[in-house]
């Protein structure tokens, strides 16, 4: 508990991952107060088409070209961007646990398998894969939140790796075997723990990056058709953008303002949690 | 007469890389009994922690590979056993110490929880009852306040504490046979005493037999009751304390003990062997000290001794010494 409690005064001394954490906070508070604020579907027709920010009391950020509310959008947006952003992360980061500390621990050629196969998932640029992966299965959350986990999880694989590599070679993991132990509790009790921050700095990012990716596919028409994320409306916004640019900016502005925050946030963990770090 | 707890027979552990065979231990035999604390010297490199590791089956495979041999553990042949029934006697049976205080213990968890682990893990019960336990073991090792101390993480504690709760673990399940693997190097001269004092009244209090490594002489007097000098992956002389410090036999023991700093004798070099341990891949023909044996004679670089009796127990291999104990 002493460890937390430095932890945590090493983040709040840094000011800037505060203010991402602050942004991502709003982010949140947004994603829950949806239902309540817009109690409606965000599909819903509800203005006249091409209602400007500010023009309307009733609809303060407007509406876009089939008359729905963009407020609407983006609140509910935030639910499926963050929603998307975080359970794609953890999935990439089960994944790439449990296949770096495989390969890491067992080496040999469990080892040369493993890697083998995450330098193949390397090698296809993530994107494209993304959207091959969506385009051949329907477009859903699951099969969104699926794709950009198997176009992520190489480099928690990789980072994994190295670290059970390097631990599986340290005395008290010897003393573990000595004691008896067994290899599952090795790796889940002793070695995992010694990975995590890394891990945590790492996967901090992935959810920036799987907002985005999901944004991108969304923009490309390969979004969910059943929810509104901000990739939709941008990419709804695209055919207006010389007419009603706000369509696209405000959602736009968003996605950015949640990945610095979140980019923020990944950069003070870092900071508090990489022990090389901490003498600076 | 005391039982025989571990007898080993003619263990070999080679490792090999890419075409090359290093015999780390070549045909080691050596027993330990009940209560008996045999110390395993020798410079570094010579097999002495590969000897250890080979005891409790901790060799990495590949390179290493245990080709041969036999480890009777209260009469079962170790070798023999599936690798879930090795495990099962790991950390309960046979208890191993490692070198280095610093890093045996993992960083994340407290003292007391590893303790605890060790307890649970082959006596199982409640999370409570192994703590309790785990307070136990730190006033058997002797760190005061111990229960307070369970809660301090290992980075808390100096280095003498943490090879305390190193022992504490390794104590947790009562085994017959303990491993100390150089556990004082890593410590300061007078934590060493300490540590070493504590290991030697453990073993006569819990009746445990004890393997120390070391190459330090001075702890084979003080706490050992026999002793087996190990050269280049084999025994070259075995014999009581007193008896292989009052009539050392095999060149190499003679040159260990000279090579002691005594008080009194002041100024002037200390003795020293000659050139340096051979080469594991480039081992000489004969005996393996021969290269460097102020006593060689021709034979010494075409043959290979055998261990054989001089004295009633005290086998030496050396031709030389054989020769002489004959006259």
């Amino acid at each position: 508990m002493q460890g937390l409690k430095e932890f945590l005064r090493r983040f709040v001394r840094n000011w800037p991952a505060v203010g991402g954490f602050a942004l991502l906070m709003i982010v949140l508070v947004m994603a829950l107060a949806a239902p309540a604020l817009y109690p409606g579907s965000p599909w819903d027709l509800v203005a006249q088409p091409f209602l400007w920010p500010g023009a309307d009391a009733q609809f303060r950020l407007g509406s876009d070209m089939m008359g729905r509310d963009l407020g609407a959008g983006l609140f509910h947006g935030a639910r499926v961007s963050l929603l998307i952003g975080f359970v794609a992360t953890l999935v990439a980061v089960l994944a790439g646990i449990a296949i770096g500390a495989l390969a890491g621990y067992y080496g040999g050629w469990v080892d040369d398998v493993l890697m083998r196969l995450t330098e193949m998932f390397q090698t296809i640029p993530p994107f494209i894969f993304a959207i091959v992966l969506v385009a051949i299965f329907q477009p859903t959350v699951a099969t969104i939140v699926l794709a950009i986990g198997a176009v992520s999880w190489p480099a928690v694989a990789r980072l994994v790796r190295g670290e059970v590599m390097a631990l599986r070679n340290r005395e008290f993991v010897q003393a573990c075997i000595a004691i008896g132990m067994n290899d599952a509790r090795i790796i889940f009790r002793h070695i995992l723990p010694n990975t995590l921050a890394p891990v945590i700095v790492t996967g901090s990012l992935m959810v920036a990056t799987a907002i985005l990716t999901e944004a991108g596919l969304a923009f490309l028409g390969l979004g969910d058709p059943n929810v509104m994320s901000w990739g939709t409306i941008i990419g709804a916004g695209r055919d207006v953008l010389r007419t009603a640019w706000y369509v696209t900016a405000i959602p736009g502005v968003a996605i950015l303002l949640t990945v610095l925050g979140i980019n923020l946030v990944g950069e003070g963990l870092n900071d508090a949690l990489n022990p090389r770090l901490r003498q600076k | 007469m005391s039982a025989r707890l571990l007898e080993v027979r003619d263990l070999r552990t080679h490792f090999f890389n890419r075409g090359t065979v290093a015999k780390a231990v070549d045909g080691v035999s050596f027993h330990v009994d009940a209560g008996e604390m045999l110390a395993l010297v020798g410079e570094s490199g010579c097999g002495k922690s590969v000897t250890a590791y080979s005891l409790l089956r901790l060799i990495a495979d590949p390179p290493g590979k245990i080709v041969g041999g036999e480890i009777l553990f209260e009469g079962h042949d170790l070798m023999k056993l599936s690798d879930d029934e090795m495990r099962r006697l790991r950390g309960d049976r046979i208890a191993m110490i490692f070198q280095d205080p610093m890093s045996s213990l993992n960083p994340v968890f407290t003292i007391g929880a590893q303790i605890a682990e060790s307890v649970l893990v082959h006596r199982g019960g409640t999370k409570a009852a192994a703590l309790s336990r785990a307070v136990e073991l730190l006033d058997l090792v002797g760190i005061p306040d111990s229960r307070r101390r369970i809660d301090e993480y290992p980075h808390r504690l100096s280095g003498g504490m943490r090879q305390r709760a190193v022992i504490a673990m390794a104590l947790a399940c009562e085994p017959k046979l303990l491993i100390a693997d150089e556990p004082t190097t890593a410590l300061d001269v007078t934590i060493q005493a300490q540590v070493l004092a504590l290991i030697s009244e453990l073993k006569q209090r819990l009746g445990m037999g004890v393997i120390m490594i070391t190459h330090d002489l001075g702890v084979v007097a003080q706490h050992a009751q026999r002793v087996a000098v190990m050269y280049a992956g084999k025994i070259v002389e075995q014999a009581a304390v007193a008896d292989l410090f009052s009539r050392p036999l095999h060149p190499y023991t003679k040159g260990l003990l000279a090579s002691i700093p005594r008080q009194g004798a002041s100024g002037g070099r200390l003795n020293e062997i000659p050139g340096m341990v051979p080469s594991l891949l480039a081992m000489p023909r004969g005996c393996s000290f021969a290269p460097r044996c102020p006593k060689a004679v021709d034979r010494c670089t075409h043959h290979v001794p055998s261990l054989a009796d001089i004295s009633p127990l005290h086998p030496v291999s050396c031709f030389v010494a054989q020769q002489e104990a004959k006259l």
